[in-house]
């Protein structure tokens, strides 16, 4: 049996259990100097003076870092990383100094002492659709078409007879990682090291080599392991440059850390999302319109579009269709990625309308997809590389025992309890973006892997020894691993479920190459026989097709009716997500995906204080995730699917499809349990309270 | 403990020995340093995590004279003379705890950030079913304990673990491996 497909343990699992496993906050050189950051306390305006007399006083301190006296840094196209370039405020939160002492407790207490004053402007914070700075952005994140309109949909709605018109609502969402964004930075000469929290380290050169202004090769950053990102370690954070910049000015080495409050406004989160969705449907339940608009906000110094319309152009089949994006700028923390960016409201949105037209329909809502199913993407129409939403609702929908359901809402009661199940749908792109990697032959019979991948926690290191070893045809003992690395072979981040294709392709590359070569080498040198692939050519050269993972979630609702709690005793989610490469890591990614999602249907909830001018939540208290208690056995199955037309690792990626339609299942099984639609997540206990019959 | 004099250049610290790891250490600390920075910053031990510094994750979680505590919110100066157990001593040389091995084979973990906290969490939540120490998931308070101590199912684990969260969403493989710790320990 192939190494592939084998459900191997984490590489670096004793380690993590033993505790030896170091992070990037997780070393001091000789000399550092711990970093603190002061942040803006008015959202809007300008500094007007900064005095640092107080904290330069105290023990221990060396450095205070302001705009004025900061290093002029390049602009990478990124504003965030702009930090102390100039007296400008424009969000609450936003680093307005730095300080540097011998210990964290001296530069903690010094921050605090930073005497800063502000010329405040008004602010402005909300969300609305019909803000009058909305506009239409040049193009969504990842260069999504802004609008895209398909025939009439106007004409379409005025002429079914079955329609829905409603307005869902994600508040933003804060990817709170467990381990906070940090780095350790030194120079050497003009030659600079950091250890950063990054989910890829050649992104973070790139952008951190422009900032600075230095050479690429002179700089080498490295992420050994990564306490979680979902996004938010994705682009370079200010903490990087901070750390960067502070270190050259002081001449000693830097090690920064964001506080779990910091990381509310520093290192990015979703937008608040609203969507207008509007669907038409003959009584047959064929739909004739799908309409997403969708409304989101970006920050006064960064546009980051969260592109919540854009699954909604891949998912059914509609004869006319229209969607698109308006965002507003408001003096609000900069918006940026978390997990499934685009998919994640935009199905809660579509998913749960389609549950309401189903009701609407008296169809099955597992039918009523089944039956839209469209032949080919709907959007560019092009050819599916394969599409397997059918076949996971139908096998979900065996294995959670969906046919004996009764589709009436509101009549399950279990003693204090009422009980419901819901379903929705669930897409994500197959992405794949070119790679490196360098396989090195030794005489002793060991192979080594070098491949800056990064393992954030899905099990990328291990992976990437299995796709090494099934490409030389050895067994997965013999493969050192080196990723994580800068000075390693470059390689895609960790992000947009494409790490493992994009890695996996450029390895099996190298490996095929190995091979070859080494028939003829009669004899291995002591140095080793190496092979560096690049897969450029080939990513470039790939037929244009729609790409995309499935999946379908079921989930069962208990909402308490003494308290209108929420409680979910059972989620199952069925994908078809192409090869899967190792069982075990993979269903850690499904099965924490859907914890994800159950986490932001029920708990997670941001609420803007617009006398602050800021998110009114910076903590594990003020901003609940799911903790244990919060979280059942969650059911995983996969379809086994071969899909020539991907990448040759014929992995579709896994770490965001399991996210994305959780909440709209667990949303409509709460509709199913009460008869209440929650069109505004989360859904807490005040949102079904008052509507729910008396328990007695 | 002795304070030593407040000087205008220096912070007010205390020499202190903290006995970590069975591993007695003479140090002198700052008094505001907490446990965990200490830990972390003074002794090298980095496998006790920060994940927000406010006893809201448990990341940073350590037993205190057999105690789980958060070591964030403990400060150094406070428990000398307390015999303190970190991830990095849990294991009996190359032979991992229970509850590590426990972790390992359920792979109870993604990003491994959590994890050090997870695993001293459980090391304390099983000395306490052991003493019979209900939680809220028990159904009768007055019937817990058999000569074992509390026999944990899956909601007293998820439960009795709440304080220690993961953003990775391993939590669902974590509660079979401590139910596998505690069969282990009753062996």
């Amino acid at each position: 049996m192939s190494v592939l497909g084998r459900p191997l343990a984490r590489l670096e699992g004793r380690e993590k259990v033993t505790g030896s496993a170091r992070y990037a906050f997780e070393s001091s050189p000789p000399g550092v100097l711990y970093a603190w950051i002061v942040q803006s306390t008015i959202a809007n305006g300008t500094i007007r003076e900064i005095d640092s007399g107080e904290a330069l006083g105290m023990p221990g301190v060396r450095f205070v870092m302001t705009w004025q006296n900061a290093l002029a840094l390049n602009d990478a196209g990124d504003a965030e990383l702009l930090v102390l370039q100039s007296r400008q405020i424009s969000y609450r939160g936003q680093v307005v100094a730095l300080v540097l002492a011998e210990t964290l407790e001296q530069a903690r207490e010094a921050a605090a002492q930073v005497s800063v004053t502000y010329d405040s402007e008004p602010a402005d914070v909300s969300l609305s659709t019909t803000h009058p700075r909305l506009y239409a952005p040049a193009y969504t994140n990842a260069m999504f078409a802004t609008d895209s309109v398909v025939g009439d949909v106007e004409a379409a709605l005025g002429a079914a007879p079955v329609t829905i018109d409603a307005t869902y609502s994600t508040p933003a969402a804060f990817n709170n990682p467990m381990e906070p964004h940090a780095t350790v930075a030194e120079w050497h000469g003009d030659d600079l090291d950091l250890l950063d929290a990054t989910q890829g380290t050649n992104w973070a050169r790139e952008t951190i080599s422009a900032v600075f202004g230095l050479p690429p090769e002179s700089v080498r950053i490295r992420s050994q392991h990564v306490g979680g990102g979902f996004g938010s370690k994705g682009p370079t954070r200010p903490n990087a440059v901070l750390a960067a910049m502070a270190a050259r000015l002081v001449g000693r080495p830097v090690k920064i850390a964001y506080t779990r409050q910091m990381m509310f406004g520093l290192s990015g989160y979703r937008s608040p999302t609203i969507s207008h969705i509007r669907l038409a449907a003959e009584a047959d339940g064929r739909l004739t319109a799908v309409s997403h608009e969708a409304f989101g906000q970006v920050s006064p110094i960064q546009e980051f579009v969260e592109q919540t319309a854009v699954p909604t152009r891949h998912m059914y089949a509609a004869p006319n269709r229209l969607t698109t994006h308006r965002v507003v700028a408001l003096n609000l923390p900069t918006p940026s990625y978390m997990r499934g960016p685009g998919e994640t409201p935009g199905l809660y949105a579509l998913e749960s309308g389609m549950d309401e037209l189903a009701a609407a329909l008296g169809i099955d809502p597992v039918e009523l997809r089944i039956l839209n199913e469209p032949a080919i993407d709907p959007e560019s129409g092009e050819a599916f590389s394969s599409r397997n939403l059918v076949g996971c609702l139908r096998r979900g929908a065996e294995r959670f025992g969906w046919s004996a359901r009764d589709p009436r809402p509101a009549v399950r009661r279990d003693g204090r309890w009422l009980v419901g199940t819901g379903v929705a749908a669930s897409i994500y792109p197959a992405d794949v973006v070119p790679s490196t990697a360098r396989i090195t032959a030794y005489p002793n019979g060991r192979f080594e892997l070098a491949v800056n991948a990064t393992d954030i926690g899905t099990g990328a290191r291990t992976v990437v020894m299995q796709i090494a070893a099934d490409s030389l045809g050895v067994e997965a003992s013999c493969i050192d691993v080196r990723i994580g690395d800068t000075a390693l072979p470059a390689a895609a981040p960790a992000g947009a479920s494409w790490g493992t294709a994009s890695w996996g392709w450029a390895i099996m590359k190298a490996g095929a190459a190995l091979l070859e070569a080494l028939q003829t080498t009669p004899r291995i040198p002591d140095s080793g026989l190496s092979v560096l692939s690049d897969t450029a050519e080939e990513v470039a050269a790939m037929t244009k097709m729609a790409r995309f993972a499935f999946g379908a979630q079921f989930v069962e609702a208990r909402v308490d009716l003494e308290s209108g709690e929420v409680t979910v005793p059972r989620m199952l989610g069925v994908f078809a997500a192409g090869r899967i490469l190792n069982p075990r890591t993979a269903r850690a990614q499904f099965v924490g995906g859907m914890t994800m999602g159950l986490s932001m249907a029920l708990h997670e909830d941001a609420v803007v204080d617009a006398n602050a001018a800021d998110y009114a939540n910076r903590d594990f208290a003020s901003y609940h995730i799911a903790a244990h208690a919060d979280v059942p056995d969650i059911d995983v199955e996969w379809l086994d699917e071969e899909d020539g037309n991907i990448t040759p690792t014929g992995g579709k990626g896994v770490g965001e499809i399991g996210m994305v339609g959780t909440a709209a299942a667990v949303a409509n099984a709460v509709w199913h349990a009460t008869g209440i639609r929650v069109r505004d997540l989360p859904i807490h206990p005040d949102k079904l309270i008052e509507q729910l019959p008396s328990p007695y | 403990m002795s304070p030593s004099e407040v000087r205008p250049n220096s912070a007010p610290s205390s020499s202190i020995a903290l006995s970590v790891n069975g591993r007695e250490r003479a140090l002198e600390v700052d008094n505001r340093a907490s446990l965990l920075d200490t830990l972390r910053e003074r002794l090298d031990l980095t496998g006790t995590k920060k994940g927000c510094d406010h006893g809201q994750c448990g990341a940073c979680t350590v037993l205190v004279a057999g105690r789980r505590v958060n070591s964030c919110l403990t400060l150094a100066v406070a428990v000398e003379g307390d015999e303190i157990v970190t991830v990095e001593g849990l294991s009996d040389g190359d032979r991992l705890h229970p509850v590590q091995q426990a972790f390992l084979e359920r792979d109870g973990f993604q990003c491994g950030y959590c994890t050090p906290g997870q695993i001293c969490s459980t090391v304390g939540l099983l000395a306490e079913a052991k003493k019979g120490w209900p939680s809220h998931a028990t159904a009768d308070v007055s019937h817990v304990c058999g000569p074992e101590g509390v026999t944990l199912d899956e909601n007293e684990v998820r439960e009795r673990l709440s304080g220690n969260l993961c953003r990775c969403g391993a939590y669902a493989n974590m509660v079979p491996a401590v139910l596998d710790a505690q069969a282990a320990e009753r062996r």
